[in-house]
């Protein structure tokens, strides 16, 4: 059923990256508990304007759940604590009337913020950069039902391929490790026989790079799994790791 | 002006070929000399710079979002098309040419049309060797689904999640790109003019949206992938970044807008539900192979959807149309559902709204089968409406989703300006009034990785362009026109905020202009759209400054262009005197109520040229010539 809610927003602001910063708070009334997360910050924020106020500034694009622009840590929790949701999806009636909501950005070392909620993601951009890729060039590729792969092989991948690059896992992780994220294409490569052929390079070269953008080590907190969206499991770490060491062993070969 | 599609001689199935063999030759180590800009990193754009980058272009990439992977495209839902007849059911490169030619209500050239369907096989070869995860058989081989207007099973996909995994394909290779230097990535830059220099597009200039600084890019050729204008009726299910500023911009330089009165308008989207939305979510038209489209038979029926019996429901799509049922194209399954609606039917608090049910499906299927299929569907369903469509029917309302049309281009891709090439969503070509489902993903990845490759080394080594550099006076007038804008935004200092304009846009629209027109409504819409933007440049209210992160300037620009484009668009609505496709004009329909099309008066293109702000636009019309099918009424009886 639809009902109207007021609540109190603790909002972190932040004018640019080296800024003086810390928490606003607002009054948001009349809020419809059909809303999403995000239309409730417009209305903060058509209201904020007609003040003469800075509105809040937060990245997002789609809207529903697989852009992976949306994102904000709500009250301690990576894009709000229902399971398996982004941040535009999760909608206002898991909030009662009265309730305070602490909104903060992603915070770590490799992400830098940007403006209030919006945080620099290009570290992830950097990771895929350094092989998350099958090299193949456009044209001359051989039928596609040339290569059978079977169902649950190929599911294996999608679950795999679902991520989205939201980084609710770095921000969710003690270390602010991005072992979750890299994994998830490592695997979905790695699980394929197209990708089979470059694994273990592709393995050293993303894990080396993720090292060098100053993202934590992991160390099996699994924080990540629990807050990612789109349900990564952490066996594709467990993957990773042994493609990795397969990798090294190849290399020392060499 | 005479346009010239320079649409290759001799037989349909052989142009192409033919046309390729005939397109001068960039020599490979010309290519690294050559400098192109790819605005926009959806799969025609990310498809784009990745296949020029492979060949050795050097490559500038620009895109709104912090990264290339997340442009629009990474929605999309449902599938992408392809004439493998892997089903063996029939299928063909000359039935898919012949189902998309239909399917736009012979409104697209033939030409376009074929190539896309014959390079459609090539997408699917080259995705799965790209590693994406396409969804299989239990033997290995790739499974397919049925989209709408289409009588057999051609539709590739992966989960619900089929934009997504082609986008980050392209965005692998790209990024491939990236890391061979082959291409630059320009994230976070919103391009707000086209330069054009002795009548040829020579670069571009951006505004860096976080510092605030605008930038001028030079280049040989500049390709526009900026996407669909359907948020022009504020809300769509389009991403909240979708805008048309880029090619209105180029509008304004020059190309010709063909067709912006082609909107699509979804019908299997989350009705409406309140003042604040800020969009709408489309349900996938795949849920139209086993969800059956009822309302109840009686107006005002309002019991809950179990309790009106089997014989109290009315299966309308089942009923009008019994060889293609719930998979009628979009603009008819929309058309139908307002009907049903306008006639007291419709279900949900607002009576807009009619059921997709799975019932059927579920007892036939079992549960497991409905959810593998469509299982994060119906997920997103329940979290945004809090119904559980397992067990009760999903409620869905047409909504604005696509825009066949876009800047005018020839067979090469290329608008009327030498240089400016436009592909995926912002051009016209390939969709004619109405575009089949799945289509759009292939007509994208077709432009970026088999179209363009070849085109623009067509026009590289065909054409002399003077050396030039950023310090050419034509950027400074661009980057002063920019700045000069900006500043006037900024400076309205208003009272009602930019959202609320746009929202009163989308009424306006969605009212006059949506599913079904007339002659009075579109007059009266073109009034209230130049009401209204006198009014935003009046009492609009833009805070914050130039020089800043500032999504509320950002949201401005993109209304501003939005409100000057809808009146092209309704004038277009208003010079189209037939109904055809997703252009439904009340005045022109057949006993049944269908789009009646005037092939007498009316098989063109209308491609539009911008003649200043205070003058109308000057109308140029593109013959469309059929010399392979016949010109029928469409019927999906
Ligand atoms: C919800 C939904 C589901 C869909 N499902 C399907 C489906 O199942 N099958 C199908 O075939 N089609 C589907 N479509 C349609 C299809 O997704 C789109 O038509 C297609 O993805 C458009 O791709 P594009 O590359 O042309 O543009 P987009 O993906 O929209 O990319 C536009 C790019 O341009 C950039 N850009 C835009 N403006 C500017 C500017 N001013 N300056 C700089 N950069 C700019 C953006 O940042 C972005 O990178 C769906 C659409 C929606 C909305
Ligand atoms: S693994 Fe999950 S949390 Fe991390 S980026 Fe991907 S989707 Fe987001
Ligand atoms: S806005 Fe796209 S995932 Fe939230």
């Amino acid at each position: 059923m639809t009902k109207s809610i007021n609540i109190t927003l603790k909002v972190w602001r932040q004018k640019g990256p080296h800024v003086k910063s810390g928490f606003e708070t607002y009054p948001a009334t009349d809020i419809s508990t059909d809303m999403s997360f995000l239309e409730m910050i417009d209305v903060v924020n058509e209201q904020l304007t007609l003040d003469g106020k800075d509105p809040i500034a937060f990245d997002h694009d789609c809207r529903e759940g697989i852009c992976g622009m949306c994102g904000a840590v709500i009250n301690g929790r990576s894009h709000g604590p229902e399971k398996g949701t982004t941040l535009c999806q999760f909608h206002m009636r898991h909030f009662s009337n009265g309730d305070t909501i602490v909104i903060e950005p992603w915070r770590a070392k490799a992400f830098p913020i940007i403006k209030d909620l919006v945080v620099d993601r290009s570290a992830f951009d950097q990771i895929i950069l350094a092989g998350g890729y099958i090299s193949v060039n456009t044209g001359g590729a051989p039928d596609a039902n040339s290569i059978p792969i079977a169902q649950e092989i190929a599911e294996l991948a999608m679950d795999a391929a679902a991520c989205i690059g939201c980084g609710a896992c770095v921000a969710a992780c003690p270390n602010a490790s991005a072992m979750l994220f890299t994994s998830a294409k490592i695997s979905q490569l790695a699980l394929l026989p197209q990708g089979r052929l470059e694994a273990a390079n592709r393995a050293l070269a993303m894990v080396r790079k993720m090292d060098e953008l100053c993202f934590g080590n992991c160390s099996n907190e699994r924080e990540c799994e629990a807050e990612c969206p789109k349900e990564i499991s952490i066996s594709n770490i467990a993957r990773l790791n042994r493609e990795f060491i397969k990798a090294g062993l190849v290399s020392s070969v060499k | 002006m005479q346009l010239d599609a320079k649409i290759p001689s001799g037989p349909l199935a052989e142009k192409w070929d033919k046309h390729r063999f005939e397109l001068k030759l960039v020599n490979p180590a010309n290519k690294r000399k050559y400098t192109i800009i790819v605005v926009g990193t959806g799969l025609a754009g990310g498809s784009a710079a990745a296949s020029l980058g492979e060949l050795g272009y050097y490559v500038k990439n620009f895109c709104i979002q912090d990264s290339p992977r997340r442009a629009h495209s990474i929605a999309a839902q449902g599938g992408i098309n392809a004439a493998k007849n892997y089903q063996n059911d029939g299928d063909s490169i000359w039935r898919l040419f012949y189902d998309t030619i239909k399917g736009g209500d012979f409104r697209a050239r033939e030409a376009n049309v074929y190539r896309l369907a014959q390079v459609s096989n090539n997408i699917i070869d080259h995705c799965v060797a790209q590693g994406i995860p396409f969804a299989r058989e239990y033997g290995g081989l790739l499974a397919n689904r049925s989209f709408g207007g289409a009588q057999v099973s051609r539709t590739f996909y992966a989960r619900g999640q089929t934009g997504q995994q082609l986008l980050l394909g392209a965005y692998s290779s790209l990024m491939r790109q990236v890391a061979a230097g082959q291409v630059s990535m320009f994230p976070r830059r919103e391009m707000l003019d086209i330069v054009v220099i002795n009548g040829q597009a020579r670069g571009i200039v951006v505004r860096n949206l976080i510092t605030g600084e605008i930038e001028n890019h030079a280049a040989d050729a500049v390709v526009l992938c900026t996407g669909g204008y359907a948020n022009v009726f504020y809300l769509s299910t389009n991403a909240m970044a979708s805008n048309v500023s880029a090619t209105f911009r180029a509008y304004k330089k020059g190309a010709f807008f063909a067709n912006p009165c082609y909107t699509q308008i979804h019908p299997t989207c989350i009705p409406v539900h309140g003042t604040y939305q800020s969009k709408l979510t489309l349900m996938s038209e795949s849920l139209r192979n086993d969800g059956r489209v009822w309302v109840p038979k009686t107006p005002g029926d309002r019991r809950p959807p179990n309790q009106i019996p089997e014989s109290e429901r009315d299966y309308y799509l089942e009923e009008k149309y019994p060889s293609f049922g719930n998979l009628v194209p979009r603009d008819v399954a929309s058309r139908n559902a307002k009907t049903q609606c306008d006639m007291g039917k419709g279900v949900e608090e607002t009576g807009f709204a009619v059921y997709l049910d799975f019932a059927d499906a579920i007892k036939r299927d079992g549960k497991d089968v409905i959810q593998q299929k469509y299982g994060n569907l119906f997920q997103m369903y329940e979290k945004i409406t809090a119904s559980n469509p397992y067990e009760t029917p999903m409620m869905i309302y047409p909504a604005s989703h696509y825009v066949m049309g876009g800047l005018w281009v020839d067979y090469n891709l290329m608008s009327n300006l030498d240089g400016l090439f436009v592909m995926g969503e912002a051009n016209f070509s390939d969709h004619g009034a109405n575009r089949l489902g799945a289509s759009a993903l292939m007509q994208g990845l077709a432009d970026g990785y088999f179209v363009i490759p070849y085109t623009i080394g067509g026009y590289l080594a065909g054409t002399d362009r003077p050396e030039i550099t950023t310090d050419h006076p034509a950027f400074k007038e661009a980057t002063r026109y920019v700045t000069e804008r900006t500043r006037k935004l900024l400076s309205i200092n208003g009272k009602r905020t930019v959202d609320d304009i746009h929202r009163q846009l989308g009424h306006i629209l969605w009212e006059y202009c949506g599913m079904s027109r007339n002659d009075d409504g579109l007059l009266k819409a073109r009034k209230l759209i130049q009401e209204l933007r006198e009014e935003f440049w009046k009492n609009a209210m833009v805070p914050g400054s130039s020089e800043d992160f500032n999504q509320s300037l950002e949201r401005a620009g993109r209304v501003a262009d939005f409100l000057e484009f809808a009146e092209l668009l309704v004038i277009d609505a208003f010079e189209r005197k037939e109904s055809c496709g997703g252009h439904f004009n009340e005045a022109y329909q057949t006993e049944e109520h269908e789009a009646r099309r005037d092939d007498e008066n009316f098989c063109h293109v209308s491609a539009w040229e911008f003649k200043g702000d205070d003058n109308d636009p000057e109308l140029h019309k593109e013959p469309l010539v059929f010399e392979n099918v016949e010109l029928t009424q469409r019927s999906y009886k």
